[in-house]
């Protein structure tokens, strides 16, 4: 019993410790972060989309409205696509070509995002500015590699999700007559609703959180983009481009544009528990 | 301002302290290295941190040298200041496009996003692609004072790419596209144009003629006989320059 206890102590400062990272971080981004806001003012960081901190401005709306499009953008790209191809994987594929195809995707996982945003770059870039106009390196460019990007976290959740609704489910409804294609949209998925939007909003983090690739193929520039073919910087890209450098007040700035990218990831999750309970 | 030094320990008196400017860092770890290589008996420690933070190592004297990319500010003048490289920054374009010259004047207005085709400058008629550093590098900061000045402001429309390498390559593929780099990066897929009428060659750089130019420094309260002027002596001598030019700068010493 003795030993039992132990091991429970143990386990509960382990589970402690991975939890108190967390919050160190937490206090560690907002303290290096807070002075800036404090002499900017809030509204100002937030609301001016002129960036020049060597200069004494910091603005970084362009950024926030450029991640949330190239989000979006991603969305729009990555969930239709992974969300069907999960339906086929979970619902109409035989068993070997499951076996064969889900392991493959989850290997599109494992590869580096520089990778990604190489390929990016030697190949999206060059056929956007070809034929499409602009730069090449754009909102777009970003969008498409992200949306490529969140395909394994999509497809996976929601795989286990559709797989862990009960047979019991699907033979009832074709056992009333319905098609399979109609179990599948009215029973299925409404059933795994949950475990699909948690990959939806895992998928988001990802490409909320994504900077490598995002830095190599979006064209970073400071302006407000007008069209899908203009070069944007997001948030995670204004840090990495510019910390090497920075000191001072330029430093704090990019610490503080990490403390909006934790309250916009922050935001995220709770929509997403509180849809997930709302059922 | 970050504060830079070497751990000094007693045992090994014959380090070599330098610091600062990250344009530099690179060349020195170059001569650093067959320094070391000739002299097995002297470690020298190479840091980044920026030429403000470099300088101020060396006045402080926790470095022993400081390297600089830019000139000194009046209250830094009383430190020795010993030039050891020039670097031009040459402005580029793709090989297939056909622009000759460009004015100071003309560069100036680019970057401020006020000439934003290539139509006024005598080309057929497209976007430029305007690429730039990020903020912070020293390439932008000595772009920023000889070519913008201080009222002038880079344009945010301004594609921002954070190494030479990355402009090179972004020039080097699209046709309309328009940036600057060290003039030792160019290769044949890009094109230096030239800047006033002048173009960004070893001599034009070495007489002053081609504008861009900005010095590499290393400075130091004094230079004591020692390891530390041996190290100097070596920069400036024929095998240390040469170190240099073949890196792609511009000696100082003929």
């Amino acid at each position: 019993m003795k030993k039992e206890a132990f091991i429970e102590r143990v386990l509960l400062f382990l589970a402690l410790s991975s939890i108190s990272t967390l919050l160190l971080i937490t206090v560690f981004i907002f303290l290096e972060g807070l002075p800036l806001m404090a002499h900017v003012g809030l509204k100002k960081f937030l609301l001016s989309s002129h960036w020049a901190p060597t200069k004494g401005h910091f603005g970084i709306l362009a950024m926030i409205i450029s991640s949330i499009l190239v989000t979006l953008g991603a969305m729009v790209l990555g969930v239709p696509l992974g969300l069907a191809c999960a339906i086929v994987l979970a619902e109409f594929s035989p068993e070997k070509v499951k076996t064969l195809l889900k392991p493959t995707l989850e290997l599109l996982a494992g590869i580096p995002s520089v990778v990604y945003g190489f390929l990016g770059v030697v190949w999206l870039v060059p056929l956007i500015r070809d034929h499409l106009g602009g730069p090449g390196l754009s909102l777009l460019a970003g969008a498409i590699i992200l949306g490529i990007m969140i395909l394994p976290t999509i497809i996976s959740i929601s795989i286990d999700a559709l797989s862990a609704v009960p047979d019991l489910y699907r033979d009832g409804s074709i056992a009333l007559g319905a098609t399979e294609w109609q179990t599948v949209r009215r029973v299925v998925l409404p059933a795994a609703r949950s475990g699909i939007i948690t990959a939806i909003i895992l998928g988001m983090g990802r490409a909320v959180g994504e900077t490598m690739a995002v830095i190599m193929v979006a064209g970073n520039a400071l302006k407000i983009p007008h069209s899908i073919l203009d070069p944007v910087r997001t948030l995670t890209s204004n840090i990495a481009l510019e910390l090497a450098y920075a000191s001072g007040r330029h430093r704090e700035a990019l610490f503080a544009t990490g403390i909006v990218l934790f309250v916009i990831i922050v935001i995220l999750n709770l929509t997403a528990t509180f849809i997930t309970r709302r059922r | 301002m970050f504060v830079l030094g070497c751990g000094r320990s007693p045992k090994k008196a014959l380090v070599i302290c330098v610091a600062g400017s990250t344009s530099v860092q690179p060349y020195a770890e170059k001569l650093a290295e067959e320094y070391m290589r000739r002299h097995k008996e002297v470690r020298i420690d190479i840091q980044g941190g920026g030429s403000s933070a470099g300088v101020y190592a060396a006045k402080q004297g926790a470095a022993d040298l400081g390297a600089s990319s830019r000139e000194l500010v009046e209250t830094e003048r009383d430190l020795l200041e010993i030039p050891i490289a020039y670097d031009g920054i040459a402005i580029i374009v793709n090989w297939r496009n056909s622009l000759e010259n460009l004015s100071l004047p003309q560069i100036r207005l680019i970057y401020q996003g006020k000439i934003t085709d290539w139509a006024e400058l005598g080309l057929p008629p497209h976007p430029i692609h305007l690429i730039t550093r990020e903020e912070g590098s020293g390439t932008r900061n000595a772009f920023e004072e000889l070519v913008m000045g201080k009222e002038a402001e880079i344009t945010a429309a301004a594609l921002v790419q954070d190494s030479n390498g990355a402009v090179r390559e972004i020039v080097a593929n699209d046709p309309y596209a328009l940036g600057y780099i060290s003039m030792g990066l160019v290769e044949p897929r890009v094109r230096a144009v030239a800047v006033d009428g002048v173009l960004p060659t070893r001599e034009n750089v070495k007489n002053r003629n081609y504008k861009l130019v900005r010095r590499f420094l290393l400075v130091a309260r004094e230079l004591k006989p020692g390891p530390c002027q041996d190290f100097v002596n070596f920069i400036l001598s024929p095998q240390g320059q040469g170190l240099l030019e073949a890196e792609g700068l511009v000696g100082v010493v003929d």
